[in-house]
């Protein structure tokens, strides 16, 4: 057998944003295999959940990641409302899916910036995040904060909004639209872009299938997936808007998927406060009946899913949380192997992977050592999981 | 003023260490690199090697994993060097506190390798850029 050469990349990489640790088994140029090691971001989130009230508790899943600090508190709050049997009043639901939309475009754009940082074009990542710079600003006018917005409690919002914080969110949010249509227009015309993009990293419709990815992982590869408008919750079901499916699969295909739905967020927004609807932001909840809940939403990355059991304590008795990034990262696995080194990075980032959301799947034996899931156990519980809430959710 | 603190003082570069933050912190930093902020003015640089680097922006609350990894980045880091410590988990461990992996905060992990080591905190959560550049400021002065 020919001598394979490992290449460790990480955990401490200037590459990566965040600590992750991959291995890559090459054969001169060609990537043979590859594996991860996680574990760097492991911060016990599930285990101080159950520490901490129902209502302490949003803000300890907001942390769980920073991007996505929108995603898991929405779906964590649906989670509560599920046991305790109610539901959040419509001005709440419609400002949650304004929050939520905003926070897409900024993560979208995020992932722009350094994808094109990645391939080299720094000047994508200083406009993609230039663009950005005015969804954080509407965030901090209509929330109080730049990220981490603390706007949802179980049972409603905690803020409101006015007036002229709608007018000012309306009028700033029109200046997203010719930005994002610029850098669109550059990266469907660019013929650098194309080679560089096109064909790269394929997971075809099948892998994607048999990997269960989702959100834009799965849309670019052809799958007509999203929660939004499946499972609709919040006011998705409200307003006109559309799913961005690609056929292609590779990285250009995930790329053109989260510049487009970067539009129909803006629609979203749009109409979201256009229509506000009048009336209370809270529907109080009072206490939870011992059960089970879950919650799901679609992420910027792809549907999280928030399972809770209440004892009827004020305290959760378990909190389960299946970030999407958990889905999408095997995927690696058919989408890296038999490309070029240099394409790993790009490959490894179409996915648009967040361990922080994803850093619960390390496992500490009897003896003390850590060690971290194969792959494969990687695959097989996922794939378990789907099953579960396939189940769970009667589909 | 020795030499050597007259260039540390003069451009400061910077390693961005990753110790089991919620990435908020992360990204902020990020964004002072972009147009809006751009630190580069000040000839502040992020750099790929604690080597090249006067100083280390650490975010997070300092996993059991990351512990090690932090202190070898340190050990790693040329003097004269100072360690900023973002947001409320940097400088407390924030929220997490009490977790069964919690290993921080980080100026406990530093000076149980160095007790002399130079940390400045940045508050917030996430601190906004502007704190952090601040603290930058502010660091350079009282140093």
């Amino acid at each position: 057998m020919k001598k394979k050469t490992v290449i460790p990349i990480g955990p401490y990489h200037p590459l990566l944003e965040e600590p992750e640790f991959f291995i890559l088994y090459v054969d001169g140029e060609t990537v043979v295999d590859m594996d991860v090691r996680i574990g760097y971001n492991h911060r016990a989130i599930e285990k101080i959940v159950e520490s901490k009230t129902w209502d302490q508790d949003t803000f300890v899943v907001e942390r769980i990641c920073g991007i996505c600090s929108t995603s898991h508190p929405f779906a964590y709050v649906q989670a509560v409302e599920d046991v305790a049997g109610i539901e959040a009043p419509p001005r709440a639901q419609y400002i949650r899916t304004i929050i939520a939309e905003l926070e897409r475009i900024h993560s979208h754009l995020l992932w722009v910036g350094l994808a094109g940082h990645f391939i080299g074009y720094n000047t994508v990542f200083m406009w993609a995040w230039k663009c950005r710079e005015t969804i954080l600003d509407i965030s901090e006018k209509l929330t109080g904060n730049r990220n981490h917005y603390a706007m949802f409690k179980p049972g409603g919002v905690r803020r409101d909004f006015n007036d002229e914080q709608i007018e000012y969110a309306l009028k700033r949010i029109e200046e997203v639209w010719k930005p994002n249509e610029l850098i669109t227009n550059a990266i469907l015309d660019d013929p650098v872009m194309h080679a560089r993009l096109k064909g790269v990293g394929v997971l075809s419709t099948e892998d994607a299938i048999a990997y269960s990815v989702v959100g834009p992982t799965a849309r670019g590869s052809n799958l007509d997936w999203d929660v939004r408008r499946d499972h609709p919750y919040g006011a998705y079901d409200k307003v006109k808007w559309d799913v961005c499916v690609q056929p292609d699969g590779d990285v250009f295909s995930k790329a053109v998927v989260r510049l487009l739905e970067n539009f129909e967020s803006v629609k979203i927004i749009r109409q979201c406060l256009e229509n506000l609807p009048d009336g209370p932001i809270d529907a109080e909840l009072s206490e939870v009946p011992p059960g089970e809940g879950i919650g799901i939403h679609e992420a910027p990355r792809g549907e999280v899913f928030h399972y809770v059991r209440s004892d009827g304590s004020n305290m959760p008795y378990r909190h389960k949380v299946r970030a999407p990034t958990f889905m999408n990262l095997p995927s690696f696995k058919a989408s890296c192997i038999g490309e070029e080194i240099a394409d790993v990075a790009l490959i490894t980032a179409s996915i648009d992977p967040c361990y922080c959301c994803t850093e619960r799947v390390g496992v500490v034996d009897k003896s003390g050592n850590r060690s971290t899931l194969k792959e494969a156990d990687l695959i097989k519980l996922s794939q378990e999981k789907t099953e579960l809430i396939r189940k769970k959710l009667g589909k | 003023m020795s030499l050597k603190m007259k260039a540390f003082k003069k451009s400061i570069w910077v390693y961005h260490v990753a110790c089991s933050p919620c990435n908020n912190c992360d990204i902020e930093i990020l964004d002072l690199l972009t147009p809006r902020f751009d630190v580069e003015r000040f000839g502040i640089l992020l750099v790929g090697s604690p080597r090249h680097a006067d100083a280390l922006l650490v975010t997070g609350m300092v996993n059991r994993l990351s512990k090690p990894r932090l202190i070898e980045v340190y050990l790693q880091t040329p003097r004269p060097r100072v360690v900023f410590a973002f947001g409320s988990c940097g400088i407390s461990t924030g929220i997490f506190a009490g977790g069964y992996n919690t290993e921080g905060p980080v100026d406990k992990v530093i000076h149980e390798v160095d007790p002399e080591g130079v940390i400045v905190y940045v508050p917030g959560c996430p601190p906004r850029p502007e704190a952090m550049i601040d603290a930058i400021v502010k660091a350079l002065k009282a140093i």
